[in-house]
Order: C-alpha cells, then sequence, then structure tokens
C-alpha cells in the first residue's frame, strides 16, 4: 500500500470538557506502519485520543498534523466504535454504505462485499437486517465495514469489550491480517493479554497523559514509570 | 342511539348504491388531503430532519416555535389563507379563493408543523445513534439526511399519517377557503357540517362512518406498500 497520509504528529493537543481536563497536553506521533496499542484505565483519555486524531473531537489546544491534507486524510482512515453502530439496513447495504460514499463502481462493489461477507462468515447472513445480529457478528461487521474501504489508517476503541472468546479470536484474526497488508492500527484496549498478543507498540495513559511510550516487548518487560508498572500488576490506579 | 344505528344504516345504503354524491366527496376530501399530504411531506420531512441535525444559534428558539405551530387553530389558519387569497389580498390575482388549489394550500399550512415537528422528533434520536459513525465515514450533510431519512423511514411514515389524520379530518380552514359548494369544493368534512346544520344527523352520521372508513383504509394501505409491521424486519 503506498501511503500518503502518515505520519501523523499530534502537537501540544489538550481537550477539556468545562472545567476537567480530559487529554493532554499531548506530543505524538504515529509513524507509517505498526500495531499501536493504548492502554490506561478508565477515564486516562484513551477514547478521546483515539477521536481527537479521527477529528471526532474539538482540541482546545494544539494542532494535528497529517502528511496528506486533511481533505485526503478523512478519506484514509476508518473507525471503530466500542459499541457497534449498525446502519438499519441489511448487512450488505452496510457493507455497501461506505463505498457507495467513495462511489465505487457497482461490480467493485459487489466484489468487495461478497470478499469482505465471506472473511467474516456473514456470507448466509447479506439480506438479514444488521440490527438482528448477535454482538460479535455486529462488531465484526462494524470492523468489515471500516476495513472494506482499505484504510490507511483504523482505529479501534476497545471492540471487543462484551465479546464472547470466539468472536475475540476472530477479530484478532482480521486485525492481524489488516496489519499484515498494510494498515496502521491504533486500538484501546483494557485486555493486557490482547495487548501482549497484538501490539507492536504500547502507549500508555494515565490521567490523560501519555506516561509510556514505546515498542511492545520491552516496554512490557522494562516498564519505566511506577504508574504502569502497577497498571502491569493490576492495582488500582487513582 | 337511533341516530347511530340510523348512521350505520345510512352509511351503508351510500355506499351499496355507489351514491354518485358519495363517491365524489369521497375522490374530491382524497385528492385535497392526499395533494396536502404530499407538499406538507416534500417540506416538512427535510426540514425536520435538518433541524435534529444542524446546530445552529436560534435552533431552540425554532423547535419551539415549530412544536407551537402544531396547535396553530385552523380557523385562522383558514381566515389568514382566505385574506391572502381573496381579490383584495396579494394572492387574489391567481382566483384561487374557493377551490380545491385553496383547500390544499390551507391544509397545507396546518399539517407541515405536524410532520416536522415529529420528524424531528424521530430523526434526533437517530442522528444520536447515527451521529459519530457518520462524520466519521466522512459523509457530506446532504448524504447524512439522505441516510437518516431512509433509515428512519418508518417513524417518517407515522409522521406523515398523523398529517394525514388531520388533514382528512380538518373542517375549519377549508369551509372557509373552500366555500363548501356543492360540486366544487364539497368533501366529507363540510358536507358533514352541512348535514349536521340542516339537522340531518342520519346522513351526517352516515358520512362520518365513511370519513372514518377512509382514514383507516389509507392507513392500511399505506402500511401494507411500505411493508411495516412484519416479522424480520426493523
Amino acid at each position: 500500500m503506498v501511503t500518503t497520509v502518515l505520519p501523523v504528529e499530534m502537537r501540544g493537543v489538550s481537550i477539556s470538557k468545562g472545567r476537567k481536563s480530559l487529554l493532554g497536553p499531548i506530543d505524538l506521533t504515529l509513524g507509517t506502519s505498526g500495531f499501536t496499542i493504548l492502554l490506561g484505565p478508565n477515564g486516562a483519555g484513551k477514547t478521546t485520543l483515539l477521536k481527537a486524531l479521527h477529528g471526532l473531537e474539538r482540541l482546545d489546544t494544539g494542532t494535528i498534523t497529517w502528511s496528506a491534507s486533511d481533505t485526503v486524510a478523512r478519506t484514509k482512515q476508518a473507525y471503530v466504535f466500542q459499541s457497534p453502530v449498525m446502519l438499519r439496513r441489511s448487512v450488505r447495504a452496510n457493507l455497501a454504505y461506505p463505498l457507495s460514499i467513495l462511489s465505487y463502481p457497482k461490480d467493485r462493489m459487489d466484489h468487495a462485499i461478497e470478499t469482505w461477507a465471506e472473511r467474516i462468515g456473514l456470507t448466509d447472513a447479506l439480506h438479514r437486517p444488521a440490527t438482528r445480529l448477535s454482538g460479535g457478528e455486529k462488531q465484526k461487521l462494524a470492523l468489515a465495514r471500516a476495513l472494506i474501504r482499505d484504510p490507511e489508517i483504523l482505529f479501534l476503541d476497545e471492540p471487543c469489550s462484551n465479546l464472547d472468546g470466539r468472536s475475540v479470536k476472530d477479530i484478532e484474526a482480521l486485525l492481524q491480517a489488516a496489519h499484515r497488508n498494510g494498515t496502521r492500527i491504533v486500538m484501546a484496549t483494557h485486555d493486557l493479554g490482547q495487548a501482549r498478543r497484538l501490539a507492536t507498540e504500547i502507549l500508555f495513559l494515565f490521567n490523560g497523559r501519555i506516561h509510556e511510550e514505546g515498542p511492545a516487548p520491552q516496554t512490557f518487560d522494562a516498564p519505566l514509570t511506577s504508574e504502569f508498572k502497577s497498571f502491569l500488576n493490576g492495582d488500582i490506579l487513582v | 342511539m337511533n341516530d347511530i344505528w340510523a348512521g350505520l344504516t345510512s352509511a351503508f345504503w351510500l355506499i351499496a348504491t355507489g351514491d354518485a354524491d358519495l363517491i365524489e366527496i369521497t375522490m374530491r376530501s382524497l385528492q385535497v388531503s392526499l395533494s396536502a399530504l404530499f407538499i406538507a411531506s416534500f417540506i416538512a420531512l427535510p426540514l425536520g430532519t435538518w433541524l435534529a441535525i444542524r446546530r445552529f444559534r436560534f435552533r431552540r428558539t425554532a423547535i419551539a416555535v415549530l412544536n407551537a405551530m402544531m396547535g396553530l387553530p385552523p380557523v385562522v389558519v383558514g381566515l389568514i389563507v382566505y385574506l391572502l387569497l381573496s381579490r383584495a389580498g396579494p394572492f387574489g390575482v391567481f382566483g384561487l379563493l374557493f377551490t380545491p388549489t385553496a383547500m390544499i394550500i390551507a391544509q397545507v399550512v396546518i399539517i407541515t408543523p405536524l410532520i416536522a415537528s415529529i420528524t424531528h422528533q424521530a430523526m434526533r434520536d437517530l442522528w444520536a445513534e447515527y451521529h459519530d459513525l457518520l462524520i466519521s465515514l466522512n459523509t457530506t450533510p446532504m448524504r447524512r439526511i439522505l441516510t437518516l431519512i431512509t433509515d428512519g423511514r418508518r417513524a417518517l411514515l407515522t409522521a406523515a399519517l398523523a398529517g394525514f389524520g388531520r388533514a382528512i379530518g380538518e373542517v375549519g380552514a377549508i369551509m372557509i377557503v373552500g366555500g363548501n359548494i356543492d360540486h366544487a369544493t364539497r368533501v366529507l368534512t363540510t358536507a358533514i357540517a352541512l348535514e349536521t346544520g340542516k339537522g340531518d344527523f342520519a346522513l351526517a352520521l352516515g358520512l362520518g362512518f365513511v370519513l372514518i372508513g377512509l382514514a383507516l383504509s389509507v392507513n392500511l394501505i399505506i402500511h401494507a406498500l411500505s411493508r411495516t409491521e412484519r416479522r424480520g424486519r426493523w
């Protein structure tokens, strides 16, 4: 894949709601490849950071600079929410929707839909209402809908929370395949086991700031900050 | 009780014998109310959806005004439309007063706020659900409106049917701007008012039952055509 929008740089980014600071100030560079896992306790700012990068949060201070224009950058990224949002349409129409925005020709669209339906095991459910799928099926469909337009960077906000083991395994397989195909992935999770399985890079957030950042194995083996050590030990951080 | 029984009998005979006057005023009722519904829906559905997703300075005021307009008194609407369309009024040159077109205009004014307000309520909830996804997918404002209208079509159908119910049963405004002229602007509701005034309660009740049957039939037909309330759907 030819990368055109990465790396992306955050400089002095901060976000607050009322008087409460949610994030920052943050300086961060996401390179052209890798599987970054955001770790941190509840309220650490993981979702806010993901949404800020994706343009869903208004910044109080700082800038986010993509290596292409914002217009191009918008078309090259995708986001999977913690609770999958299903359009009140069929599975097929959910997969077709992002492609129709990009004005895909019908034959390419049909091919992409059939390919992705097969990958997520929903070929037989293409004409079923998406809102009637199980939780795991919905999340797989949300992931396929995000990946079907071949984004350069994919943001995921705890996509496996509340899912059974089988669904988690399926989703991780899809993510690893996407990573192998060159998609840059940034994912928030609570699950340390999942982080160890998937991450090439770790970002540990606490109280809206990055406390630890580095390659996955070294960061897990030799944490530098007391907060991340406590988090890895399962202590409650307040 | 005798009057109700006589009304039912009268309604049955009017329908069974294919009464020409009944068919004429029933068709005119349908023509006026469905035309008004079509025009009002064309205005109100995008307006209600736009109000649900667009943030602007006086949005709350606009919504409050829209909700307040749901309670517009039909006779006042009729009076204002009458003054606008009368020979001395700004649109008098078109000669629309005492025509079905004037009745359609009055009904559009009455039902547009109702349809827009119900649409706004339904679309606001759907927009809350879709907001982040549609922004994330980089959709244009027009596509967002179209997506909400498409996916919220059943709620919009309810809004439209509420508008139709108000239109088909409306009498005050169309009496003023239509004049209840026989073979020209007489519809079911104005005919009922006329027959009640004449003391022919049986015929008035008969027409009333026809009106209720008509409203129910249109609702059922629209539901059947739009395939709502079926298993395996949304």
